[in-house]
């Protein structure tokens, strides 16, 4: 039976990583999420890892590129500042084809903005941050424990798409505490990754991982073989669904923020309204035809976020044939509770 | 009798090599390569004088030159 | 090209050199400091445990012409990258190939701090006062007074700032165990180089922390001048600028200390 610890988010994210085999951690200090260097420098030696705080969010993604190329399972961590400064290497990284997980604790923006939570980095985490056309996966807890679920399945998707995916947390996710099944999925296999990571041309042609195509036609075949990835990728989308059969009106709302919603749908039900919530568990593939499916069914949406307003594009882009989606925006700087999505949710309802 | 080869399709009439050749019997010829580079030569004539010491190989940047020194010679260098 | 009967071949090009030409322009050095780097990989019977760190600049084609496992570093970033692979594979020997826009200018935190950690990799930093490949921009490391593209007057102290002295700067840190400024304009040198170049590979081997070695080079197209006539300008102001010794070895000061 696995341990259950009471864990933060940020704990959580180290654990998960640590049972999904993360042999390097690279990364720099930044609030709302310095728990994850802190407790990784503690377990991750141990474990036989290497932790290495770096100079600069800069450099610990490229430090976590440099990983990847052998084929290592590694992460790096950083919260909404120091993930603008890591696009370069992510964009590098999904053009290299290299697997790799980057955990944001997402907090104010933009600028310094603030320590507190926020959904701001959501355009940002799901139209690849950086330059070119790129895609990451992009996977949204809204729990310590799906925190430290999708670590692991953030390790595996890496390697089964040779990607980088990003793990989009936030202030509250990081910072609240509540007991974790610590689980242990299958060991990774030594040879995962055998047949492309670099380790020295030892009787076999030099391998290089590189993404510069200067030759005529070269940079639109690699463009095409990465829209094709992307297209393969549409399998791994999930999402949370509650009430929604019956319901007339849709709440889609992901992370903390959707989870908060989803006490206030359980109370407008309890009330006898008929709501129901959709919380995208993946940002990227995110779960358009779901959302399609249920406006089919002529129900309404409201979109609420923790921001002024980006998922809700994705919420219209996926209903647009059949209906349209109201917004409720819960400014950052703020701490939102279930009451305050009460009144726009039954304002959507009319 | 020591000897020198240029792979004259490499060559980039840079004459970093007819610098450096002890017995200055490295020039450049009218003949152009495939790039459109005048490449370097050493004559029939001049080929005799050749010690060996591959000092043009050292410093052409395009491993153009290959160097041959002749056993007696070698002998006598060391 | 079959070896006569009473002679022996004395010099041709190292295996590990991919048998093609390369994109360089004529007389630029970075064709020999890749040759010194694949004979000194030869002779220590490194290539198949070796991963090259490329990076942006003439030579982000290296992996081309060398046949190593390498990775593409983003501009300035090779340390890092090299960090994260010598991290995972501390069994493998590391080493970054950069020019002094890639090191000195935008990379400078990456490996300030590399060295300063005393990362077990080796630093091949070539040095040819420009921005080649974009041009013949302004480096950290062009010369006051030299004219380039974006010091059309020539370079001044007053609003540019000196050249930035590399090989010295690293030696100060504490994790680099070796640090040399070689130059590639005459035989000599070039043979100092690369017994510099082997020195360096041997300190990773012994990993004693970070070998740094800065190679003095030409850049004739973009200095706008032939190749003789931009070695002699390496020998005569290069130099005098960038002197050349050892500013760091751990290996001497533990035979002394010895």
């Amino acid at each position: 039976m696995s341990e259950i610890k009471l864990l933060t988010g940020n704990e959580a994210v180290v654990h998960g990583a640590l049972a999904a085999g993360c042999r390097c951690y690279f990364g720099y200090p930044i609030t709302p999420q310095n728990a994850i260097p802190e407790l990784m420098s503690q377990l991750l030696p141990a474990a036989g890892g290497q932790f290495v705080q770096a100079e600069s969010e800069v450099a610990s993604a490229n430090m976590l590129l440099g990983a990847a190329a052998t084929g290592t399972r590694a992460m790096t961590s950083s919260s909404s500042p120091g993930i603008s400064l890591k696009q370069e290497a992510i964009s590098y990284m999904a053009a290299s084809h290299l697997p790799g997980v980057i955990v944001n604790m997402n907090r104010g923006g933009p600028g310094l903005g603030d320590i507190g939570s926020s959904q701001g980095d959501y355009f940002q985490s799901t139209r690849g941050g950086g330059h070119g056309d790129y895609r990451t996966l992009v996977l949204a807890p809204a729990s310590c424990q799906e925190a430290y679920d999708m670590m692991i399945q953030a390790f595996d998707l890496a390697f089964k798409y040779r990607n980088p995916v990003l793990v989009l947390g936030d202030a509250i996710v990081a910072q609240m505490k509540e007991p974790v099944k610590m689980w242990k999925p299958e060991p990774v296999s030594s040879d995962e990754a055998a047949e492309w990571r670099l380790e020295g041309a030892a009787g076999r042609e030099s391998r290089v991982i590189m993404s510069l195509y200067l030759a005529e036609g070269a940079l639109a075949q690699q463009n095409r073989n990465l829209v094709a990835k992307y297209e393969a990728m549409r399998a791994e989308v999930g999402a949370e669904t509650y009430e929604t059969a019956d319901a007339d009106l849709i709440v889609v709302a992901y992370g903390s923020i959707g989870r908060i919603a989803k006490s206030s749908v359980r109370r407008l039900r309890e009330q006898g309204h008929k709501v129901g919530l959709v919380r995208p568990l993946t940002l990227y593939p995110y779960p358009d035809k779901m959302l399609e499916n249920l406006a089919a069914q002529g129900k309404k949406f409201i979109t609420i976020e923790h921001n002024t307003g980006q998922m809700v594009e994705d919420v219209r882009l996926a209903v647009r044939r059949y209906t349209d989606s109201s917004f409720f925006g819960y400014m950052p700087g703020n701490m939102p509770a279930s009451e305050d999505f009460m009144e726009p949710i039954l304002k959507a309802l009319e | 009798m020591s000897r020198v080869v240029f792979l004259a399709e490499r060559c980039k009439g840079c004459l970093l090599c007819t610098l450096a050749c002890p017995k200055k019997i490295i020039e450049q010829s009218s003949r152009f390569n495939r790039n459109g580079y005048k490449v370097v030569e050493v004559s029939d004539e001049n080929m005799s004088k050749c010690i060996g010491c591959a000092f043009c190989a050292t410093v052409c940047p395009d491993c153009v030159i290959t160097v041959y020194r002749s056993k007696k010679a070698a002998k006598g260098e060391e | 090209m079959s070896v006569h009967q009473n002679e022996e071949l004395v010099f041709s090009a190292p295996k590990l050199m991919a048998d093609k030409p390369t994109h360089y322009c004529p007389g630029c050095h970075h064709g020999t400091a890749h040759r010194l780097v694949a004979e000194v990989l030869e002779e220590m019977n490194l290539p198949e445990e070796t991963i090259c760190i490329g990076s942006i600049g003439c030579s982000v084609f290296i992996y081309n012409y060398m046949g190593l496992d390498a990775v593409e570093a983003p501009h300035g970033r090779a340390p890092a990258v090299a960090t994260g692979v010598k991290r995972s594979r501390p069994d493998r020997i590391v080493f970054t190939y950069q020019g002094d826009g890639d090191l000195a200018s935008i990379g400078l935190a990456e490996i300030m701090h590399a060295a300063n950690r005393g990362e077990r990799i080796t630093i091949i930093f070539v040095n040819n006062t420009v921005y080649g490949m974009t041009g013949g921009q302004m480096a950290p490391t062009t010369l006051i007074g030299q004219k380039t593209t974006t010091t059309p007057g020539g370079r001044t102290l007053e609003s540019e700032g000196a050249p930035m002295k590399m090989a010295e700067i690293i030696a100060t840190l504490g994790g680099c165990a070796y640090s040399t400024r070689v130059a590639l304009d005459t035989v000599p040198n070039i043979r100092k180089a690369k017994k510099a170049i082997r020195h360096a590979f041997e300190v990773q081997r012994k990993e004693l922390g970070l070998s740094f070695v800065e190679i003095l080079a030409t850049c004739p197209t973009n200095w706008r001048m032939d190749a003789v006539t931009a070695n002699k300008r390496l020998t005569e102001e290069m130099i005098p600028a960038f002197p050349l010794g050892v500013f760091v070895d751990a290996v001497a000061e533990a035979k002394e200390g010895a």
